[in-house]
């Protein structure tokens, strides 16, 4: 009994039926490591457990069921929510300094030191 | 009461402050004054107003006294004492008196520890010590005052975040904190050797404390937010990428940069600028952390709440800190000794080099994947997310190098060593990892392969820090913190690969198979605790040979009303077991969530390893 | 005379972070998507909440110039809430008003309706939120206005409808006309 209210409570804090709870495969998890959760923004949509993330785990499912490929799954996300989804920036004009930055500097740095050495 | 007193000391304090800042210049001029006088007693009345205020912050939340606003938003008389200490620096305004504190009494062991060096160079240490403390001290005042008052007082607090309520939390800020407010240090006493024109050995030899314990606290407070984050927050998991996380990795790359440079300036008198530059960045990492963290500029999991005031203020102050440095350091360049000399390419200063590019190299990845989409949103208007993904992509092909080259370099003489240093033993441990790698690999699965590479350095690197401990050249707490950054990278390595993940709906009495073993969900009870109800399963987990059981719980904390769910983690030398639950709506059924996770203790004890290593060097030197 | 280019274009460097920072410090970090109007996906399939038909949003928005979706839910405090302005839009007649039911149960959400009074002219269920998914919602509240002609979103409001909203809306639908 006791458990009983105890349950009730916690449904009615979390506000909303987890129906959608299910045994993940181990691709949805793949993929929903790579993903951002919009309601918790600082969490994959793996780790969190909100209802659009919930939902979302559904999803995945499905399209893989669907037979679509990571790619896809991806593109379909980005295309309902921004590149902001994935964790993962693809490189384009926007991100380019983003990926390439930290190489130069490294280049850079190396040159750097290579003057500084002399192999006598 | 409490609160005027903590309001008082503050002002007192600050007082305190500019008074220094004004005489310190005057005294600069006069020789032979002692820096033991005048200044010290007022050091010492600084350090102890804001001791009072602080003790007086603790009393107000022992006694839940709710006049106080802080404790009102932070507090609720249900909690146990321990988490009502602790609730101190849980928020913004008491964390940052714990930075102020931090700052003065770090000042405070500085003057008494630095009395057999040049007045001149402990003199402008103070001064631009006392700036930073300055600058807390109006930021604490103006913006996020811990001691406003509340009338009419409330009867009840609203409570401290229950996900707050955790002992490896309590004592994580304190510790992170003594490691930021290090460089601090670092950074006035970097800024006063470079004016006074005393960047050289004994200088080094002074600051290289600083700069380890710096690190170690540095290093054991990013262990125990981790530790933290692994079993309150996510699915197993210690390292998210997230902003808050990467802010405290950045000055460490850089710290470790700096003491295994700050040596050859102690032993070769080599890189004198370099140090400096270190040593201003590394302080400059550290208040970006703050600024950061504190103006909620960036999204995160665990972000304070925030007021763009603040945010505003610390910015700024960053900015004169940062502008100041540069500029010092440009007018005061020329004062460096010059002896440039090239170093021979087989040398200990050729490797501490390459460490260095190595670290600026990850710091940059870290510091540039953190703040690019602020950037590109302000810039562009376009908003991206960088996480792990991107920082696996770039750091891993260059851990590959790095791991290799840290197995060889630390075996390097100084100056110049022979150039087939490279010998027969390297290459047959070398090989022996290869045949190791490669085995394990095939073994775990061949979808693994594509991670050969790292796998092979990092044994490489492994094998040959076990065999180091047999040379005599090199001291031992080096050996011992290779050795633990070796243990670290292979564990980590091993437990994401071979890791195991479960998830099933379960219902009381309801046996899964997974693997070899048998999930069974045994019994639920309700139980009654000080500040919270749960509700805790107790699943039994066995195969052929034995048995555990694991209790999760999923809590209902009443101040403020707020569910949590408890992971419960049986650890073991081999692996964890790591065991959540969660409540469905389809009556009687649970979502668990089951996870193996192999070697996650030996991530913890690395990382101690690592630490004690930094411990060992200071006890040595000084004992 | 390098030793000067070297800080001035350090210098600049720090006073551009500066700025940016300053500026990002005003900018809010909470994301919401743009609205992106090409991207609803028509052939959205589900069921009716009074039928265990299944429709499409093709179906679904046919009727009248403009459909305003709006996604709800029983158990949704906010809902309760912005559901006198969904009835106020409704009384206009303009609108073509169809309800998503988010992650409830059937008996809860007839019962809703039945004590608040009905705005929709189809209700549609999504009991695994994977539908509001696919309409590239957040949760619930959410409300999206359409251009049945054009089977364009003009406008999309995430969380409840308030006054400012509603006076927004009207101002949409009478400018398109």
């Amino acid at each position: 009994m006791k458990i009983k209210i105890l349950v009730v409570t916690i449904f009615y804090l979390i506000g909303s039926l987890n129906l959608s709870y299910a045994a993940n495969s181990e691709k949805v998890d793949q993929i929903s490591k790579n993903l951002r959760c919009l309601i918790c923004q600082g969490q994959s949509v793996y780790d969190s457990q909100s209802d659009f993330a919930l939902s979302m785990k559904i999803l995945i499912q499905n399209k893989i069921d669907e037979g679509q490929n990571d790619e896809q799954i991806y593109d379909f996300l980005k295309s309902k929510y921004g590149e902001w989804i994935v964790y993962d920036p693809e490189i384009n004009k926007n991100t380019v300094l983003l990926w390439v930055l930290p190489l130069i500097l490294f280049v850079f740095g190396g040159i750097l030191i290579l003057r500084k050495v002399s192999i006598k | 009461m409490l609160n005027q007193i903590g309001n008082y000391s503050l002002y007192i304090a600050l007082v305190s402050s500019i008074l220094i800042i004004i005489q310190s210049p005057i005294l600069l001029n006069r020789n032979n004054i002692n820096v033991s006088g005048r200044i010290f007693s007022l050091i010492s009345i600084q350090s102890l107003m804001i001791i009072i205020s602080f003790i007086a912050l603790i009393i107000t939340f022992i006694i839940s006294d709710f006049s106080n606003e802080t404790v009102y938003n932070n507090s609720h008389t249900s909690k146990p004492l321990f988490y009502k200490i602790s609730g101190t620096w849980g928020n913004h305004e008491g964390s940052l008196l714990l930075w102020l504190l931090v700052l003065s009494i770090f000042l405070l062991i500085f003057t008494i520890t630095s009395k057999n060096l040049s007045n001149k160079y402990r003199i402008l240490t103070l001064f631009f010590q006392e700036i930073i403390i300055l600058g807390f001290l109006l930021f604490i005042l103006f913006t996020s005052n811990p001691f406003m008052s509340l009338f009419p007082i409330p009867n009840e607090g609203t409570g401290l975040n229950p996900i707050l309520q955790d002992p490896a939390l309590a004592i994580h800020p304190p510790i992170l904190y003594l490691g930021y407010v290090g460089t601090s240090i670092i950074f006035s006493s970097s800024l006063a050797a470079l004016i006074s024109g005393s960047v050289n050995k004994t200088w080094a030899k002074h600051i290289k404390n600083w700069v380890l314990v710096s690190w170690i606290f540095l290093s054991i407070g990013i262990l125990l937010g981790s530790i933290w984050a692994y079993y309150e927050l996510g699915w197993g998991g210690f390292w998210f990428w997230d902003p808050v996380e990467n802010v405290s990795l950045m000055p460490w790359f850089c710290l470790t940069a700096l003491f295994h440079t700050i040596l050859i300036l102690e032993k070769r008198e080599m890189f004198h600028s370099w140090v400096v530059i270190l040593s201003i960045t590394t302080f400059s990492l550290s208040m970006s952390g703050t600024f950061l963290v504190r103006s909620g500029i960036l999204n995160s999991i665990h972000t304070f709440a925030n007021d763009p005031s603040r945010g505003v203020f610390i910015l700024c102050f960053l900015f004169i800190l940062i502008t100041l440095s540069i500029f010092i350091y440009f007018f005061y360049q020329n004062k460096i000794k010059n002896n440039f000399t090239k170093t021979y390419i087989v040398s200990k200063e050729t490797a501490v080099l390459v460490n260095n590019l190595f670290m600026m190299f990850f710091l940059s990845v870290v510091l540039i994947g953190t703040i690019y989409p602020i950037f590109l949103e302000v810039v562009n208007n376009d908003k991206i997310s960088v996480g792990p993904p991107f920082y696996h992509k770039l750091i891993v092909p260059f851990l590959i190098p790095f791991l290799i080259f840290m197995a060889i370099g630390p075996n390097f003489n100084w100056i110049k060593d022979k150039i087939n240093k490279i010998n027969l033993q390297q290459l047959l441990f070398f090989i022996l990892s290869i045949i190791i790698s490669f085995i394990f690999l095939k073994r775990v699965g061949i979808s693994y392969l594509f991670s050969l590479p790292l796998f092979i350095a990092s044994i490489f690197l492994f094998l040959i820090t076990i065999k180091d401990f047999s040379v005599k050249k090199t001291n031992l707490s080096q050996k011992i913190s290779h050795f633990g950054f070796s243990l670290f990278i292979l564990s980590v390595l091993v437990n994401g690969v071979l890791a195991k993940e479960y998830s099933s709906n379960m219902k009381v009495g309801d046996e899964r198979q997974f693997l070899n073993k048998t999930i069974k969900f045994e019994s639920l009870k309700v139980n009654e605790s000080k500040n919270y109800q749960s509700l805790e399963a107790n699943f039994k987990i066995s195969d052929k040979n034995n048995s555990i059981n694991l209790k999760p719980e999923v809590r209902v904390y009443d101040q403020p009303q707020t569910i949590t769910s408890e992971a419960d983690i049986k650890s073991t030398l081999y692996s964890d077991n790591f065991l959540v639950f969660n409540i469905l709506k389809n009556d009687g059924f649970y979502n668990v969530r089951y996870q193996i996770k192999p070697f996650m203790i030996w991530i913890w004890i690395s990382i101690i390893l690592i630490s004690f290593g930094g411990i060992l060097s200071i006890v040595k030197k000084n004992g | 005379m390098v030793r000067n280019i070297k800080l001035i274009a350090i210098v600049f460097l720090v006073i551009v972070s500066f700025l940016i920072l300053l500026i990002g410090l005003n900018k809010t970090n909470n994301y919401s998507p743009n609205l992106n109007s090409s991207n609803i996906d028509f052939n959205f399939k589900a069921k009716f909440l009074y039928s265990n038909e299944e429709t499409t949003l093709y179906e679904l928005i046919n009727d009248k110039d403009f459909s305003l979706i709006n996604i709800w839910a029983s158990w949704c405090l906010p809902c309760r809430d912005e559901h006198p302005y969904l009835l106020n839009l409704n009384s206009l007649g303009k609108l073509n008003i169809i309800g998503i039911n988010y992650k409830d149960s059937e008996v809860n959400a007839k019962k809703f309706i039945k004590e608040l009074g009905n705005p929709y002219s189809k209700i549609v269920v999504d009991p695994s939120g994977v539908n509001s998914i696919e309409l590239g919602a957040y949760g619930v509240p959410e409300t999206i206005l359409i251009n049945n002609n054009s089977k364009t979103i003009l406008k999309k409001y995430i969380g409840p409808l308030d006054d400012k909203k509603l006076a927004e809306l009207k101002m949409i639908i009478k400018n398109e006309n």
